[in-house]
């Protein structure tokens, strides 16, 4: 593999032929913001958190999608992309229904930290509103579509990770949503493992384990990395949460 | 069946058309078809036959005549004399008083010296109107299928793929990328099997150029599809047509069948060691899957969910390989390049922007129809000399050019010439070539609303952007329209129009604004009459964020 | 169909043959989910859950897959039609030429508003993006014959004689 030499935000890196810009800047801790990215799952670039400028490219690209290439220069951040993140965690807050204060998540979120991140203290769309429904037929577990957020995590867990693809996004654009089989119930689902995986990626707290209370729900994602570098590898490794 | 077999067929079919006294033709695209030509038809071969002219005429099914807004339309080919508005009636004075005693109807007459017809250049429709759209012996009767044969048996693929890049053409789906250096990048992909696939997902609401060019010469689009899996290295092709086309898949399958049946689609192609099918794929109603990558998810059987580029399809596409994606407009270019040559089509048009645009014309313009001009012309004479300008008493205000992808042209910039460069200075695209015309009736903030609308519709759902931004930019602008919005409304438009436009994933997202941005560019005034004036200003927009932890 | 595993549906409907030759025709491959389902709407009419538990059975394919590109292709109908379509273009030119008119006009008239059927379940209104008959604006298509040039009292009338003609008539 050929090594690449690259410039972010000033600074000269080397990264290996093939490698994303995210992978990169992960390694060296330069921060960008993600949601629908989850290492481990196959990356799909939809939430456009990550997008970079790359200097002599006119449009904005998704790191996590972008391999490198020689002589790259790159800024992960500037006014106009802090602001466009914002932007769109302001859109997200404004699609769903999230009221942190009630969540079971709260403290826990993905989207109230990449909030915290990008500085959203305001959102100047007015609130949609949706008439969502929540779903607590499963023994185990509940989506609460309120919460949800589309990022297709638990989707791309239950089909590459383990393999019974009972999620999946029907309709389309503002009134898309997470369906198990034909729109059915989760708990009369048939090819539900109950593996929890999907709760476990879930980025907010639209789905989570039953008994939890506010504040109580926390997911450990751990496990993903452990079960792909076994796959992979057989190689069982210890887990962190962190 | 080889290149003498298919000059001596083209002979003979030339010959047995050269026999007929006259040949009238009626147009059977979809236009005509729904407002009655089957009727028309069926009275025209009734006459003939009740007068006993079926040995000298011949009446013939054609595709798009042109001027669609004034159809049924029949056309005697001896003469060149074109018939408007024919019903019943009329179809049978055509008969007994033109074909019999030689003297044009001159209530249905139309004039051919016009402006409509004598401007036009045609290279794509040149079939479209003169030949029989269902039979393969009337394409290869004005030298069809000879760019094929002169490609595989006397040129190396990377020749034709040169000859194409020398020609000038571009893609003609919209972003106007060299269709050459696309071959050439889909040639040099390193993949076991290679796709060649065209877009005939028409989608621009206003648009239906491909329509009639697969209704009208079907066969011209295998043709080019062809001549490009020979250049690519690929064996298969699709046509990805919208379901919306029901007539022409319907010729699109019959044209394929003729093709295999003599040899010049399937196995040893024209007696060379070329092989290459074609197979339609039906869409079934999403507008995104215009867009290259939802096609090819569409044509696996997924969702039109884009992918991010890169990779691009030429290098990785359909099934992970490499793939060729034209549109139905640039394959149509092909066959004609092949055989005169590219010194002869970059003679037409402009130094970037080579050739002819072919243009669906609607809206409020006295001739609607298809139009077929060189590169380069100034779009005042399409509007006023091809179109006729608008309707009497109406005045013309602007016009739009590539759908909800593109922008409105208003009329300071008329003389602007049409090509690829000068429409998008003016913040428009040259798009498929959907052109409507509005008029002073027109509102232009209810113009952008609509467009906004199709794109909120057609959003796939999948990057955030496109699915919530263009949400709320409708709701923006419906509350612009119904005056209930501030000067801070327009603020937020406007930021929001650029963002969706920087960050959404696919073509779709990143064009949605456009209609806004270039009404809010050129007719800005319409939409500051409708704001609230600044005294109910009430405080601090928007609303504190509740993600208190 | 997969060799060997020949599934009868268990109603006998002989309308299943002829989807099972459709499955056949390709290789009952995951890919052709699109076409099948074409084809299965044009047997059946809509997509009923049954109906798309069988296809996806015999292209093995999960069934969150199926419904979610049943339900992103607005050409699929999950639910059956009235006995009478008005499909109204919505493209630009028909627009530009007041389409939006009509629509209010009907919606009006028929106190049932696009994308709905009548209480009777006699007419299913339903906007189309472009039908491509562009120079005929504003173009409906009432069951399978296009309309140029209407407006709304025009629109009214025909959808009244839709309704008095039995659909066998039409087709």
């Amino acid at each position: 593999m050929a090594v690449k030499t690259l410039t972010i935000n000033g600074e000269q890196y080397s990264a290996q032929e093939g490698e994303s810009i995210l992978s990169v800047a992960r390694q060296h801790n330069i921060p960008i913001p993600t949601l629908c990215h989850l290492e481990g799952l196959s990356t799909v670039g939809a939430c456009r958190l990550c997008v970079v400028q790359i200097e002599g490219i006119p449009k904005l690209l998704p790191a996590c999608t972008t391999k490198v290439e020689e002589g790259m220069v790159i800024h992960t951040a500037n006014e106009k992309l802090n602001k466009y993140r914002r932007m769109i965690v302001a859109l997200l807050a404004s699609e769903g229904n999230h009221v942190c204060a009630v969540c079971v998540a709260n403290n826990h979120c993905e989207l109230q930290d990449l909030a915290y991140e990008v500085g959203l203290v305001r959102v100047r769309y007015p609130y949609l509103f949706p008439k969502k429904t929540l779903d607590a037929t499963h023994k185990d577990y509940v989506m609460d579509h309120n919460r949800c957020v589309l990022c297709t995590r638990c989707v791309r867990v239950c089909d590459e990770v383990e393999g019974a693809h009972v999620w999946d996004v029907a309709g389309r654009g503002i009134n898309c949503e997470i369906i198990t089989g034909l729109d059915y119930a989760w708990g009369n689902s048939q090819t539900c493992t109950e593996c929890g995986k999907c709760v476990m990626v879930c980025p907010t707290g639209a789905l989570f384990e039953k008994g939890v209370t506010v504040s109580e729900m926390e997911k450990k994602k751990g496990f993903l990395k452990y079960i792909i570098t076994a796959r992979q590898k057989k190689e069982w490794v210890s887990i962190s949460n962190d | 069946m080889t290149l003498e077999d298919l000059q001596e067929l083209s002979e003979k079919e030339q010959q047995r058309q050269s026999e007929k006294k006259h040949r009238i033709l009626y147009c059977s695209a979809a236009g005509c078809v729904s407002c009655g030509s089957d009727k028309v038809s069926a009275a025209l071969k009734a006459k003939i036959k009740e007068h006993a002219l079926e040995k000298e005429c011949e009446v013939i099914g054609t595709g798009c005549l042109g001027l669609c807004g004034e159809g049924p339309l029949v056309k005697v080919q001896s003469d060149n004399t074109l018939y408007q508005n024919v019903d019943v009636q009329a179809a049978e004075q055509i008969v007994e008083s033109h074909i019999i005693s030689n003297t044009k109807v001159a209530a249905h007459l139309s004039d051919m010296s016009a402006p409509f017809f004598a401007s036009q250049t045609k290279i794509v429709l040149e079939n479209c109107g003169e030949i029989n759209s269902e039979s393969i012996d009337e394409y290869i009767g004005v030298r069809g299928y000879e760019g094929l044969a002169r490609a595989v048996n006397e040129m190396q693929p990377a020749e034709v793929t040169e000859e194409i890049r020398k020609s000038g053409l571009r893609g003609r789906g919209g972003a106007g990328y060299s269709t050459g250096l696309k071959w050439g990048i889909v040639s040099k992909a390193h993949g076991e099997q290679k796709y060649v696939v065209c877009n005939a997902d028409e989608g621009d609401p206003g648009a239906f150029m491909d329509r009639s060019v697969l209704e009208g010469d079907p066969h011209r689009v295998l043709e080019g599809m062809a001549i490009a899996g020979y250049a690519v290295g690929a064996t298969q092709g699709y046509v990805y047509c919208r379901a919306e086309y029901p007539l022409a898949i319907e010729r699109l399958k019959l044209a394929i069948k003729q093709a295999e049946k003599m040899g010049l689609l399937g196995n040893r192609i024209l007696e060379s060691q070329f092989n290459f099918r074609i197979d339609i794929r039906i869409g079934a109603g999403a507008f995104v899957c215009g867009e290259e990558t939802a096609l090819l998810q569409s044509i696996e059987g997924k969702r039109g969910n884009p992918k991010p580029r890169p990779p691009y399809p030429s290098e990785k596409g359909l099934w992970g390989m490499p793939t060729l994606i034209n549109n139905v407009e640039t394959f149509a270019n092909i066959a004609p390049i092949i055989r005169n040559g590219s010194d002869w089509f970059s003679k037409i048009g402009t130094e970037k922007s080579k050739g002819t645009k072919v243009f669906a014309l609607a809206g409020n313009i006295k001739n609607t129809g298809l139009i077929e001009v060189p590169m380069g012309i100034p779009l005042r004479k399409i509007i006023f000399d091809i179109g006729g300008g608008t309707p009497d008493g109406t005045e013309f205000k602007a016009a739009q050019t590539g759908g909800p992808s593109g922008g409105c042209i208003p009329s300071d910039h008329l003389d602007l010439p049409v090509d690829y460069e000068s429409l998008s200075k003016v913040g428009s695209i040259m798009g498929s070539g959907g052109l409507i015309v509005m008029d002073s009736t027109s509102k232009m903030v209810e113009v952008a609303k609509f467009f906004m609308q199709f794109c909120m519709d057609e959003s796939c759902g999948k990057c955030i952007p496109c699915r919530v931004g263009t949400r709320h930019i409708y709701g923006l602008l419906d509350k612009i329209s119904k005056k209930k919005a501030t000067q801070d409304d327009m603020v937020l438009l406007e930021e929001l129009c650029m963002m969706v436009k920087e960050t959404s994933l696919c073509g779709l997202g990143q064009s949605a604004p456009n209609p806004v941005l270039s009404t809010l560019r050129f007719f800005r005034n319409e939409y500051e009459v409708l704001l609230q004036p600044v005294e109910t200003y009430m405080g601090e927009p928007g609303v504190e964020v509740n993600f208190e932890k | 169909m997969a060799q060997g595993e020949k599934q009868q549906h268990p109603s006998g409907d002989n309308r299943f043959k002829l989807l099972d030759r459709a499955i056949t025709k390709h290789q009952a491959r995951g890919d052709a989910l699109i076409e099948v389902l074409h084809v299965a709407q044009g047997i059946f009419g809509y997509l009923e859950n049954d109906l798309l538990i069988y296809v996806a059975r015999a292209l093995k394919l999960p069934l969150s897959r199926v419904y979610g590109v049943a339900t992103f292709y607005h050409f699929f109908n999950l639910k059956p039609n009235g006995e009478h379509t008005f499909v109204l273009c919505m493209g630009t030119a028909c627009y530009v030429k007041g389409a939006e008119h009509i629509q209010t006009a009907l919606e009006e008239h028929h106190q049932c508003k696009f994308g709905q059927t009548t209480k009777d379940n006699k007419v299913s209104f339903i906007t189309a993006r472009c039908v491509g008959s562009c120079g005929l604006a504003p173009v409906a298509v009432l069951d399978d014959a296009v309309v140029g040039k209407l407006n709304p009292e025009e629109s009214i009338k025909r959808v009244e004689q839709l309704k008095n003609t039995p659909r066998e008539v039409l087709a």
